[in-house]
């Protein structure tokens, strides 16, 4: 359907107007056109909800470059479905709650621009089918992230942060793009659904496994799993509501987007099990781990998100076992961990959102997000209260709220698995990943009680805030009350979302499921007093002693193997990386134009000359060539003679006069070789760079004699010499040889091809019209450096922008 | 230094026009015969650079107000533009069509989409060349 297609490109679109519309309404109401654009979306969405249920998917193909397998084209199935109400619902909220949290003197402008833009990129991550696609909207969402973490780019922070979470999500991109392509030459296509389709039978490929751990290397980093999570807690440098749409909502579940999109291509392998759910159940603990310790609000949520979504990332490996022998009774009951993935992936949206926003509501009204100078502010914000108690309580597991619901899912998933008699997995593994699981869950109890209990409840401190307590203005209210509202509203009707989001994508992560009894399970709230109830009552119990007496137990963060970190790391190798590429980049950029000359020429030498003796591909066949005449001789003495003149030229001005003897006696060349396009280009080409040399030569020295010894001179000879002999012997193989058919049958039919009979002419705009306008391009970007460099280069006195 | 080059200046006024002529001729016969947008292109720089060689670069951008940085910012974006363009009808990026037209003046005239393609591929030429030109000499 086109309208997916164009949902995409709405953003973009949108993003365009905002600047003007901001010239002409410089005030906060820019927000309400920006809010509009993922409104509508939403409720497009939204209608097309029970046709998805029923098993319709919409599927949508413009034709880009066919020949290379890359194809525009959009796919909405029950899992993008969910993505995609995320995307535009959570987004509709934090742009409502955006209008009233950031200041008019903010730049606002740039910063709906930059929102718009993620979510464009966002909806083409979930909608693209075809593999190129779905990578440049991958690492669009990395740049309109960093661009949005450095929206106060004067902090130095902000950049930091931003460049971190950057050069980490992009270099797993990078990754992602190798596995892609390993991918496409396994199966040799780019569409996911065809490499569903295809992928057993190429399991055995010894490209499976390296695409596999490429793929998860782009979903890990991009989904702040551990090791990659150290880029998160620094992202919280961005306004609030980026955090919560961002860095909660959205950009981080694209990597768990990949994985459930991927799931029926890799899963049921050993690797991808083991992998996903050990990665994700140790980030589960780690994060909630380094959660408990955090003082500072965000820094806090950030860290939970980091559990959080470790929490859906072991799910989703959990749920992969099912697929390993394909459907059958047994195998069905595997697929439970991932409806309460993909349940629990709504919910986390739901709860982490609100509890972003409240404490953006908190930080906006007092000024702070220190628990240490925070207390007692119930009484004065009720509301916001309220909010963070729904909030905190859904994400620790406890009923009435949705989180209550998956939560129950999750400890059953991990207690399933310890029956699982594939992939060797002993009993002890077995134990342990319910264990772990149990462990982080009682963490996440702890820091869900401390924002509850540490902010809104104790001793208030009003001589240590900025500002004096009050409620916030109902605008910034609504968004976290309405995602409040769907924490509750889940719990008591989780079925509508179980039949109506989780039951299409679930067939979209279980192709061979589907329709299978048992694959959507009923969600109760009550299920008898089983073992993930008194798996949760014991996260109560011993969650409560442990947060009673937090400070008693505080002292291990400060033991020596957490003081080691992975920050300290990642700022090791930073600097490292720099200190070596600039001693390398020293070595060699000398300063000299000559040595530049000398490295260009010599690789020259080596590569195509010792190319040449490596294969040994000297086959000279003169036989076919055409006798040489008179005229052309006379030309190339001519030439002859003036590229040695230009050795013993004495100015620069007869050197480049000499050049362009050479220049225009090649374009006569042509003339005697019946080319005319050539040698019009030719002649034209030699008359500007004459100009431009000319110019050029008004801001270049005296040409001195270089005074330069013996050995030097015989160096510099022996490379003129041999790169001469290498173009020549290349020329002569090359015209030798016939490696490979003629095209000549394309200019031949040049005018049933293309409809030109200039066949230079048909070459450049159809035949590789494709070539054409990326030179075009490249030849702009040339020509803005070279205006950036000679028009906006800083003046000896000029501060250094950079520090 | 002041240069008051009669000759020159007499002789470029009408020699201008001829390269201007020869530019837009080269541009649109490139189908055909010998020429094309990159020639074409090449040919309607070289005479804004002798423009600026003979005059100065005032009295050269009262007579011609481009910024050429535009120029070659639109150029790069109609290439780039007619490719998206094909795609709109269902084609193939960068699928180039023509027909046959009617014209007033000029009778039976065939219309190719390439011929707006090259247009772009000129204007950038035209564009980048007296850029990077300027640039360099005013940097003086």
């Amino acid at each position: 359907m086109l309208a997916i297609t164009i949902a995409i490109f709405i953003p973009f679109m949108a993003a365009l107007f905002v600047p003007f519309i901001y010239k002409r309404v410089r005030s906060r109401n820019i927000g309400w056109f920006v809010m509009s654009v993922p409104l509508v979306l939403f409720i497009y969405l939204a209608s097309l909800i029970p046709a998805v249920a029923g098993g319709k998917t919409y599927i949508h193909t413009i034709k880009w470059i066919d020949s290379a397998g890359i194809n525009f084209t959009t796919y909405l199935d029950g899992l993008s479905m969910i993505f995609g109400l995320l995307i535009t619902g959570v987004g509709s909220l934090v742009i409502l709650y955006s209008i009233y949290y950031l200041s008019e003197r903010e730049a606002l402008g740039r910063f709906y621009v930059y929102l718009l833009m993620f979510m464009g990129s966002m909806l083409g991550v979930i909608f693209s089918d075809n593999l190129m696609v779905l990578y440049v909207f991958w690492e669009l969402t990395s740049i309109s992230s960093f661009l949005l973490i450095a929206f106060w780019y004067h902090r130095k922070k902000s950049r930091y942060g931003a460049q971190k979470s950057m050069l980490i999500t992009v270099s797993g991109g990078v990754g992602m793009l190798a596995g892609f392509i390993m991918l496409y030459t396994m199966t040799g296509s780019y569409s996911v659904r065809e490499i569903i389709g295809t992928i057993g039978q190429y399991t055995n490929e010894s490209l499976f496994l390296p695409a596999m751990l490429l793929v998860l290397l782009g979903a890990f980093t991009k989904s702040a799993q551990f090791p990659f999570h150290i880029w998160l807690p620094d992202a919280m440098e961005a306004p609030t509501p980026v955090s919560a749409y961002l860095h909660s909502a959205t950009m981080v579940k694209a990597g768990i987007y990949l994985v459930a999109r991927f799931t029926p291509v890799f899963g049921g392998e050993a690797v991808w099990f083991y992998t996903v759910t050990g990665v994700g159940i140790f980030t589960l603990f780690w994060g909630s781990v380094n959660a408990v310790r955090q003082t500072d609000l965000k820094a806090l949520l950030a860290y939970s998100t980091i559990s959080q979504l470790g929490l859906i990332m072991s799910l989703f490996g959990l749920g992969s076992a099912a697929l390993n022998e394909g459907y059958s009774a047994d195998s069905v009951i595997y697929t439970q961990a991932t409806f309460a993935a993909l349940f629990h992936l709504i919910n986390h949206s739901t709860f982490k959102g609100a509890l972003f926003m409240v404490v953006g509501i908190v930080d906006h009204q007092v000024g702070t997000r220190d628990i240490r100078r925070l207390g007692g502010l119930m009484s004065l914000m009720p509301v916001t209260f309220t909010i963070a108690v729904i909030g905190s309580f859904s994400m620790a597991g406890l009923p009435p709220f949705n989180g209550f619901l998956s939560k129950e899912m999750f400890f059953e998933s991990v207690l399933i698995i310890r029956n699982l008699d594939i992939f060797a997995m002993g009993p002890v593994w077995g134990s342990l990943i319910p264990v772990v699981a149990w462990l982080a869950s009682v963490l996440t109890f702890v820091y869900s009680m401390i924002i509850v209990f540490q902010t809104f409840l104790g001793k208030h401190q009003p001589d240590r805030l900025d500002r004096k307590a009050i409620e916030a203005p109902v605008g910034m209210l609504i968004a976290p009350l309405i995602l409040a509202l769907f924490v509750v509203g889940i719990f008591f009707f989780p079925n509508v979302v179980g039949n109506y989001l989780l039951r299409p994508a679930m067939t979209a992560v279980y192709p061979p499921f589907e329709g299978a009894e048992g694959l959507v399970p009923h969600i109760a709230a009550w299920h008898g007093f089983n073992a993930p109830i008194i798996m949760t009552i014991g996260v109560i119990v011993v969650g409560a002693l442990l947060y009673t007496y937090l400070r008693y137990w505080r002292g291990i963060y400060s033991l020596a193997p957490m003081r080691w970190n992975l920050d300290s790391m990642y700022n090791g190798l930073l600097t490292q990386t720099e200190k070596a590429s600039s001693f390398l980049t020293r070595t060699y950029m000398t300063g000299y134009l000559r040595d530049y000359l000398v490295y260009i020429f010599v690789f020259f030498i080596l590569t195509v000359g010792g190319g040449l003796l490596w294969t040994g591909g000297f086959s000279i066949d003169l036989s076919n060539d055409a006798p040489i005449t008179i005229s052309e001789y006379i030309i190339i003495f001519v030439m002859m003679g003036a590229s040695i003149a230009i050795i013993f030229a004495k100015s620069r001005i007869t050197a480049i006069l000499l050049n362009g003897v050479l220049g225009y006696s090649i374009a006569i060349l042509f003339v005697v070789f019946r080319a005319p396009d050539l040698a019009l280009t030719q002649i034209i080409v030699e008359t500007v760079t004459t100009a431009l040399f000319l110019l050029c030569f008004y801001f270049l020295p005296e040409w001195s004699k270089e005074k330069t010894t013996r050995s030097l001179k015989v160096f510099k000879g022996i490379i003129a010499i041999s790169v001469g002999t290498v173009v020549t012997v290349l020329a002569l193989v090359v015209q030798g040889n016939k490696m490979f058919e003629s095209i000549s049958v394309y200019f031949e039919n040049a005018y049933e091809l293309a409809g030109g009979k200039n066949i230079v002419n048909t070459i450049l705009g159809d035949f590789r019209a494709f070539d054409t306008m990326l030179e075009v391009v490249v030849l702009f970007i040339a020509g803005i450096g070279v205006f950036t460099l000679i028009k906006l280069k800083a003046g000896k006195g000029d501060e250094d922008v950079e520090d | 230094m002041k240069i008051n080059d009669v000759i020159l200046q007499t002789v470029t006024k009408i020699v201008v026009f001829i390269i201007l002529t020869f530019g837009v001729e080269l541009f649109l016969s490139g189908h055909y015969n010998p020429g094309g947008g990159f020639i074409g292109g090449l040919v309607l720089s070289s005479a804004f650079v002798l423009l600026y060689l003979v005059f100065d670069i005032e009295t050269v951008h009262k007579g011609i107000p481009f910024d050429f940085k535009k120029v070659a910012a639109f150029g790069v974006l109609l290439a780039v533009g007619t490719g998206l363009g094909s795609v709109l009808f269902g084609a193939s990026f960068l699928t180039q069509t023509a027909s046959h037209f009617n014209l007033p003046v000029f009778g039976a005239t065939e219309l190719s989409t390439v011929m707006l393609f090259e247009a772009g591929v000129a204007l950038t030429v035209v564009g980048v060349v007296v850029t990077i030109i300027l640039s360099i000499s005013e940097d003086v």
